[in-house]
C-alpha cells in the first residue's frame, strides 16, 4: 500500500511544475529553453510552408483531419511493403491488408491496439516510421486538439494547428522521450539495431532473446499515452519493463501529460479572470479553482477504481484456493513476480484511466472485479483520459452537469460566464452518446454473428467480458485488450477499426465546434443566482453525473459479463 | 480549391518532416548515447556461465532479464510459461513444435476450466516430485502463468519450497543451496518499492558452478 501512495505522491509533486511549462508552451509565453527549441522551430515552420496564424474552430479541426489522413496514408504504404525495405534483419514480410487497416487506425487514433505481435509482424523500420512516428504525431494531435479548446473556453484565439503540433513535439515529447528513455537503457531495456539474439544455454537447448530499438519507443509509448508494446506481452516483458524503477517510471510518465494539461487549463482560465477583473496581485495559484474542481473529480474516481481493483488482485482466485495452494501474495496468474498485486493493480488502473493501454500484467487473467475496473474506466473515458482528449470528455461532463442542476433550479445554465444553450447540448450529447453507441452497438453485433463469436477463447460469462472490453479499448482509444482474444479476423479487424476511427474524431470535432461556439458568445456577470462551477459541491456533483451516467449506460452489460462472473466464482 | 491544395501540400511537407525527427534523428540519437554509455543494457544484459555481464553473443549463456526453461531435476524451475520461456532443443525447432520467439501469457480468465486443470496437473506433479512438500506449502506464483512468458523471478517462498529436491539431486547440501538462493535473491527498493524476488537463473549458475558442471 505504502509504494502506491507513494507513487502517487510522486505524480502530484511533479504534475504542476510540468503543468505550468506547457502553460508557458501553449500560450506562447518565454521559457527557459527558448534559446534552443526556437531556431529549430523556425526552421521546420519554414520547411513546411507554416505560417502560424490563427484557425477558425473548421480550419483547426480540417487540418487535423487532412494531417492525420497523409500520416494514415504513408504509413499504410509502409506497413504494405515493409518486406521490401531496409533495417528489416529478422527477414519479416508485409503486412496482410485488413491487419493494415486496424493497425494504421490504431496508431494514429492513439490507441495502440495490436491485433499483430511485434516480434514476428513488424521490421524495425516498421516499428520507427510507423509505431514510433505515430506515437509521437497522435500525442501531439489530441493534446494540440485539447490546447484550441481551452483557449476556446477561457476566450482566446484558437489558434494555429500546426504551430502546436510542432511546439508540443520539440518541446516537450522529444526531449522528454529521450530521458525517460535513457532511464529505462539504464534499467536494462534494449536500445539497440541488432538482430535477435540466440544462446545456448547451460542445459544444451538454445534460447532465443528478441532485441530492437525498445527504449526509443518505450519511452514515447507512455509519455505520449499511446501504449503499444515492442512486444507482444508489452510493459509484462521484462525487456520493456525490467524493474520496479522503471515500472513507476512509465507509470509516471503517462500520467505527466495528461495530468499536465488540467494545470494548464486551470491556469488558462485564471489569467482570464485576473485581466478581467484587473487584480493586481502577482502570484499564480497552483493550478486555479477550475482547474482543481475537474482534478479533484477524476481523482475520486481515480481512487475508488484503484482500491476496488487491489482488495479484488489481493483477494485472489477462489478457484486456486480450493486446491490448497497458498494464495497470500494474490492472484498472479498473468503477473509478474517482480511488480506483485501492488504495482500491478495501480499500473492497470493508472493505464485504463489515462487512456494509455500498455498493460504489466495480462488482464484478461485479471480476477472479474480486478478486470471490471480497467472495463469501467475505459467506458467513463474522462479519469484523466489520454493526452488532452480525457479533460476534454470531463468538460463535456461539466457542461452536462451544469445543464442538469439548470434543470433543477430552473435557471439558464452557464459555464465560464458564457450561456449553455441547445448548440452546445446537441454537441454535448453526441460526444456523450457516441461512445456507449459504439462499445455497445459493436458488442451486439459481435455475439451476434459466427465471425465475432470465433474470437472467444473464454467460456461462460468471461466471453462476454472479452468482447465488450476489447469495444471499450478501441472506442476509448487506449489499446489494452484481453488478449485472449483472437481478434487477428477480418472481422474483429475492421469492426475496431471503425470503432477506433469514429471514437477519435468524432469526439474532437464536435469539442472543437463546442470551442468554437462558446468563444464566439457574449460574457454574461454572475450574479448570485449563478451556478458556482469552482467548489467542492459541484465537484461531488460531478463524479456523481459521471458514475450515473455510466451506470444508466453500461450497468447491464457489465451485470452480464465481470459481475456475473463474480457471483458464480464466490457465491 | 486552391487553398485546399496549398493545405494539403503542408499536410505532406509536415509529415515528412516529423518522420525524419520522430523516426531517425531522435531513435539514432537514443541509440547513440546508450551503446556508448551504457553497452551491456542496450545490448539485452547477457550474461556469461560465470554469470558476468557479456556482449559476446557466443559466450552468453542467457540473459539476467529474461527467464529460462529448465528440465533437470538438480535445477530450480521456474514459473509457468505459455511460450516456454522461447527455450528450444534442435529437435523442437526443426519439427516445428517451436514457433519463433514470442512472449505472453495463456489468457485463462478466472473462471476458466482450462486454468484449473492446468494448475491441477502442475500441482500433482511438483508434489510428486517433491516428496514433503503439501500443497499449502507451494506459493500461488510457482504454479501460475506469468504475464509475458519470460519472468526471470520466482518468490522466495517457491525457491525455499525447491531447495530440498535441488540439494538432492546435485549432490549439493541444503546450506550450499540455500546460501546459494539468499545470495540471488532481489530485495524491495528502499525496502518499499516492488516485492522480493529470485533469479531463477542466477541461481542455476550458481548450482552449475558448485557441481562444477561447466
Amino acid at each position: 500500500m505504502v509504494q502506491i501512495v507513494l507513487t502517487l505522491a510522486l505524480f502530484v509533486i511533479l504534475v504542476i511544475p510540468v503543468g505550468r511549462y506547457m502553460y508557458h508552451i501553449a500560450t506562447d509565453q518565454r521559457t527557459f529553453a527558448d534559446a534552443v527549441f526556437d531556431p529549430i522551430d523556425k526552421l521546420i515552420y519554414r520547411v513546411c510552408g507554416i505560417k502560424g496564424e490563427d484557425m477558425s474552430w473548421k480550419k483547426y479541426a480540417l487540418s487535423l483531419l487532412m494531417a492525420n489522413g497523409v500520416m494514415v496514408f504513408v504509413g499504410y504504404m509502409i506497413l504494405r511493403l515493409q518486406g521490401l525495405l531496409f533495417l528489416n534483419p529478422n527477414g519479416i514480410g508485409a503486412m496482410e491488408e485488413s491487419l493494415s487497416f486496424n493497425t494504421i487506425i490504431s496508431f494514429m487514433t492513439n490507441t495502440n491496439l495490436q491485433h499483430y505481435s511485434g516480434e514476428s509482424g513488424l521490421s524495425y523500420v516498421s516499428q520507427m516510421c510507423v509505431i514510433i512516428f505515430m506515437m509521437f504525431t497522435s500525442a501531439a494531435s489530441g493534446y494540440a486538439a485539447c490546447m484550441a479548446f481551452c483557449r476556446g473556453l477561457s476566450g482566446r484565439k484558437l489558434g494555429n494547428f500546426y504551430k502546436d503540433m510542432v511546439r508540443t513535439t520539440t518541446r516537450i515529447l522529444i526531449p522528454g522521450a529521450f530521458l525517460v528513455g535513457l532511464l529505462l537503457v539504464s534499467q536494462g531495456t534494449p536500445q539497440t539495431f541488432a538482430a535477435n539474439v540466440t544462446v545456448e544455454t547451460i542445459e544444451g537447448k538454445y534460447q532465443d532473446i528478441a532485441m530492437g530499438p525498445v527504449a526509443a519507443l518505450e519511452s514515447i509509448k507512455h509519455l505520449g499515452t499511446n501504449g503499444g508494446g515492442f512486444f507482444g506481452a508489452n510493459s509484462a516483458t521484462p525487456f520493456e519493463n525490467p524493474t520496479v524503477i522503471s515500472n513507476i517510471t512509465e507509470m509516471i510518465s503517462m500520467m505527466l501529460l495528461p495530468g499536465a494539461c488540467i494545470v494548464t487549463f486551470g491556469l488558462m482560465l485564471h489569467e482570464r479572470r485576473k485581466a478581467k477583473a484587473a487584480l493586481a496581485e502577482t502570484k499564480k495559484p497552483l493550478i486555479g479553482r477550475q482547474g482543481a474542481v475537474v482534478f479533484g473529480a477524476m481523482a475520486i474516481i481515480f481512487l475508488i477504481g484503484l482500491t476496488v481493483c487491489f482488495c479484488a488482485e489481493k483477494a485472489g482466485n477462489p478457484v486456486i484456493s480450493a486446491m490448497g495452494i497458498n494464495q497470500d501474495m494474490g492472484s498472479m496468474e498473468g503477473k509478474e513476480v517482480r511488480f506483485g498485486i501492488a504495482q500491478s493493480a495501480l499500473f492497470t488502473t493508472v493505464t485504463t484511466s489515462f487512456t494509455t493501454g500498455t498493460v504489466n500484467n495480462m488482464h484478461d487473467t485479471l480476477t472479474p472485479l480486478g478486470g471490471m475496473i480497467p472495463m469501467l474506466h475505459m467506458m467513463l473515458n474522462c479519469v484523466f483520459g489520454g493526452k488532452g482528449v480525457g479533460l476534454m470528455n470531463m468538460v463535456m461532463y461539466v457542461i452536462l452537469a451544469v445543464f442538469i442542476c439548470g434543470l433543477m433550479v430552473g435557471r439558464t445554465p452557464e459555464y465560464l460566464n458564457k450561456k449553455i444553450e441547445g448548440k452546445e447540448m446537441k454537441l454535448v450529447a453526441i460526444v456523450i452518446l457516441i461512445h456507449p453507441l459504439l462499445i455497445l452497438g459493436f458488442s451486439a453485433l459481435a455475439v451476434s454473428v459466427q465471425e465475432g463469436l470465433a474470437g472467444i477463447t473464454n467460456p461462460g460469462f468471461h466471453g462476454l467480458s472479452q468482447v465488450l472490453y476489447e469495444y471499450a479499448s478501441s472506442a476509448a482509444n487506449n489499446g489494452s485488450g484481453f488478449e485472449g482474444l483472437a481478434d487477428n479476423s477480418l472481422f474483429w479487424n475492421m469492426t475496431t477499426g471503425l470503432a477506433m476511427f469514429f471514437g477519435r474524431y468524432i469526439a474532437i470535432v464536435a469539442q472543437l465546434a463546442i470551442a468554437g461556439s462558446m468563444l464566439q458568445k457574449k460574457r454574461v456577470n454572475e450574479s448570485i443566482g449563478t451556478l458556482r462551477t469552482d467548489n467542492v459541491t459541484f465537484m461531488i456533483v460531478l463524479v456523481f453525473i459521471v458514475y450515473i451516467f455510466a451506470a444508466l449506460t453500461f450497468f447491464p452489460a457489465l451485470a452480464l459479463g465481470p459481475v456475473a462472473e463474480h457471483l458464480s466464482l464466490w457465491m | 480549391m486552391k487553398n485546399f491544395g496549398k493545405m494539403l501540400r503542408t499536410a505532406f511537407a509536415f509529415c515528412i518532416v516529423m518522420m525524419l525527427v520522430c523516426s531517425f534523428l531522435y531513435p539514432l540519437a537514443l541509440t547513440g548515447v546508450s551503446q556508448a554509455a551504457m553497452k551491456d543494457k542496450a545490448n539485452g544484459s547477457l550474461i556469461d556461465k560465470n554469470g558476468e555481464p557479456t556482449t559476446d553473443v557466443k559466450e552468453a549463456v542467457g540473459s539476467s532479464l529474461i527467464g529460462q526453461d529448465f528440465s533437470r531435476d538438480c535445477f530450480f524451475r521456474g514459473r509457468v510459461s505459455s511460450v516456454n520461456y522461447n527455450t528450444y532443443t534442435q529437435e523442437q525447432k526443426e519439427s516445428g513444435a517451436y514457433g519463433g520467439v514470442s512472449s505472453g501469457s495463456f489468457n485463462y480468465g478466472n473462471s476458466n476450466p482450462d486454468l484449473e486443470a492446468r494448475i491441477q496437473e502442475d500441482l500433482d506433479a511438483f508434489l510428486a516430485s517433491h516428496p514433503g512438500i503439501k500443497a499449502e506449502d507451494v506459493p500461488a506464483d510457482l504454479l501460475t502463468a506469468s504475464g509475458s512468458g519470460l519472468d526471470p523471478h520466482i518468490s522466495p517462498q517457491a525457491a525455499r519450497v525447491q531447495i530440498a529436491a535441488v540439494a538432492e539431486h546435485s549432490g549439493l547440501s541444503e546450506e550450499q543451496v540455500e546460501t546459494i538462493v539468499e545470495e540471488n535473491t532481489e530485495h524491495r527498493l528502499f525496502g518499499v518499492f516492488g516485492e522480493e524476488r529470485v533469479n531463477v537463473l542466477k541461481c542455476n549458475l550458481a548450482v552449475a558452478e558448485a557441481m562444477e558442471l561447466l
